[in-house]
């Protein structure tokens, strides 16, 4: 029996032990394309969140009917429901936004984040655990398209969420609103965050290894006390 | 009884095992680096000569703050500073000498810290970086701020002071060629240290005869321009001529300090010269048929991306090993 890991957990797993963006790097193809704000980061983000999360919902409820030989093509199927949904209510009610997502919200259909938590997460867990997931993992990638949208958009445009956070003296990177700028942006971020957790595993290796070391010391001179 | 003088006779002389490199050049890294330095000298003068002091203000800004940027990072990582290498400063002068006359200093200083932070830190420093550091900060220069890297202040004596382009830009959208005269002194439009020939030629041609610079890629480069830039001009003479391919634009200087940086180029002699044609090959295609009027800098960095494959396919062989 596996060790039963708590539902908050599955939640908070997401946020950063798994980023799907960080540490997983799944779904770069919109991460990299749609980044070009933050606005754009925090719609992407959703759209994704929302079809992940009835996904994930759905396929697990159903996973014991599936045959696992056209199980990929049952998800995928499921999975451009919800697309199609998303597509069409953002272009009836936000058409600029849509407008400016252009390809990239009907290609979360194709979005591997999805796919792989269907196939990895979903298809083996109940359906409270896989919405925790799903939320979670969504989140995650909420959070990693907004930052990365905002970087680019103060650097690139001077602005955040449309307002203008830079002085005018400052010329606009125009190089942060272009696909290099992403990739630029995106490696940096990564290898800061990588930098950071291994400096902290670093750490506590030395500070376990100093304990490790002391202790045998500190009976000793017990014994000898004794 | 035999066997035991051999021994005795073994021992007798010391053998001395150690790794390669067995053969060491005489001089130090420290050394050729301020080789370097000394050779950028006349384009300085020509930089200050042509476009007024202000220019040594942007080349200064530029060295200042690419020293700067490795020793505050080397600190900060707690590794051995090594700023007085000369490399961060070479960094930091070739790329002053690569941007356009009166560029904006905060410009320069971000791109002085692009080159040597992007370009050289993050890949490990000195001798591990793939791409030529001053081109990597030129290149992020050239895509955030296109316009202002576009801007061309004449030189003082320009002969015709109403055209506010490069002998190349003139050409390509033009259609307007410029004398050879000019190109060769350094009378013409262009980035502060590539538009004096004579100049990079008197500090290059010191690098080559002191071989602190490999004179196959500069050679390489110079047959490649011949054969590809001149066969188009046999196929159509409204293409230019080989010898303004060589004249015009930062070819010379990307041919003899850029392209011969030691760590972004091949080690092997034959590995130079297909490096050296490659450079060539991608910089005519620029030149002519392209949308930039000048490519020495993407041709470069072009092929310094190729450098590991082209060292990995022209190793020579062990001796005695059997082809298979």
């Amino acid at each position: 029996m596996k060790k039963q890991v708590s539902l908050a957990t599955e939640y908070t797993k997401g946020l950063w032990d798994q980023n799907p963006v960080f540490k997983q790097v799944l779904g770069m193809c919109p991460m990299l394309a749609v980044t070009v704000s933050a606005m754009n980061g925090i719609a992407m983000g959703l759209a994704t969140t929302f079809v992940l999360v009835f996904s994930s919902l759905i396929i697990s409820s159903i996973r014991k009917l599936i045959p696992s030989q056209v199980r990929i093509a049952s998800y995928i199927v499921i999975i451009a429901t919800f697309v199609t949904i998303v597509d069409l209510v953002m272009r009836a009610q936000f058409p600029a936004l849509s407008k400016e997502l252009g390809p990239y919200i009907p290609l979360i259909v194709v979005n591997c984040l999805i796919l792989g938590r269907q196939e990895a997460f979903s298809s083996k867990n109940h359906p409270g655990r896989a919405l925790m997931d799903a939320l979670g993992m969504g989140s995650g990638f909420i959070i990693a398209l907004t930052s990365l949208g905002a970087v680019r958009e103060i650097l690139g445009s001077r602005t955040l969420l449309g307002f203008q956070v830079l002085p005018d003296g400052f010329e606009p990177w125009l190089v942060m609103i272009l696909p290099a700028g992403a990739f630029l942006t995106l490696g940096l971020m990564m290898g800061f965050l990588n930098f950071m957790v291994l400096r902290k595993k670093t750490r506590e290796e030395k500070e376990l290894l100093s304990r490790h070391l002391q202790e045998p010391k500190m009976s000793l001179a017990k014994g000898q006390e004794a | 009884m035999s066997s035991v003088t051999v021994t005795e006779a073994q021992n007798e002389r010391e053998l001395l095992l150690s790794t390669s490199p067995h053969l060491q050049s005489r001089w130090t890294t420290k050394q050729i680096m301020w080789f370097v330095v000394l050779a950028l000298v006349p384009s300085v003068v020509s930089a200050v000569l042509f476009f007024g002091f202000y220019q040594l203000v942007v080349i200064a800004t530029a060295v200042v703050f690419a020293a700067g940027t490795e020793a505050v990072i080397q600190y900060l990582l707690k590794k051995p500073i090594t700023v007085s290498d000369g490399s961060a400063v070479i960094t930091g002068l070739l790329l002053g000498l690569i941007v356009p006359p009166n560029f904006s200093l905060s410009f320069t200083a971000l791109g002085a810290v692009f080159a040597i932070g992007v370009g050289k830190m993050l890949f490990g420093g000195l001798g591990f970086n793939i791409f030529n550091p001053a081109l990597a900060g030129r290149a992020f220069l050239q895509a955030a701020f296109p316009v202002a890297i576009t801007t061309w202040t004449m030189p003082h004596w320009a002969v015709d002071s109403v055209s506010k382009a490069t002998p190349l830009a003139a050409l390509k959208f033009d259609g307007v060629s410029t004398a050879v005269a000019p190109l060769f002194f350094g009378n013409v439009g262009g980035s502060l240290g590539e538009t004096s020939a004579i100049a990079v030629l008197l500090g290059g041609i010191f690098l080559l005869v002191t071989g602190v610079a490999n004179w196959r890629i500069p050679a390489a480069m110079t047959v490649g321009v011949i054969v590809f830039g001149g066969g188009l001009w046999l196929i159509d003479s409204t293409y230019p001529t080989p010898i303004f391919h060589i004249f015009a634009g930062s070819f010379l200087f990307g041919a003899l300090f850029m392209a011969t940086d030691y760590v972004s180029s091949p080690v092997t002699g034959l590995g130079m010269w297909i490096y050296g044609l490659g450079i060539s090959l991608v910089l005519v295609l620029i030149r002519v048929f392209g949308g930039l009027p000048e490519g020495v800098m993407y041709s470069i960095l072009f092929m310094n991306a190729f450098v590991p494959l082209i060292d990995r396919y022209t190793r020579p062989r062990i001796f005695g090993e059997v082809k298979s």
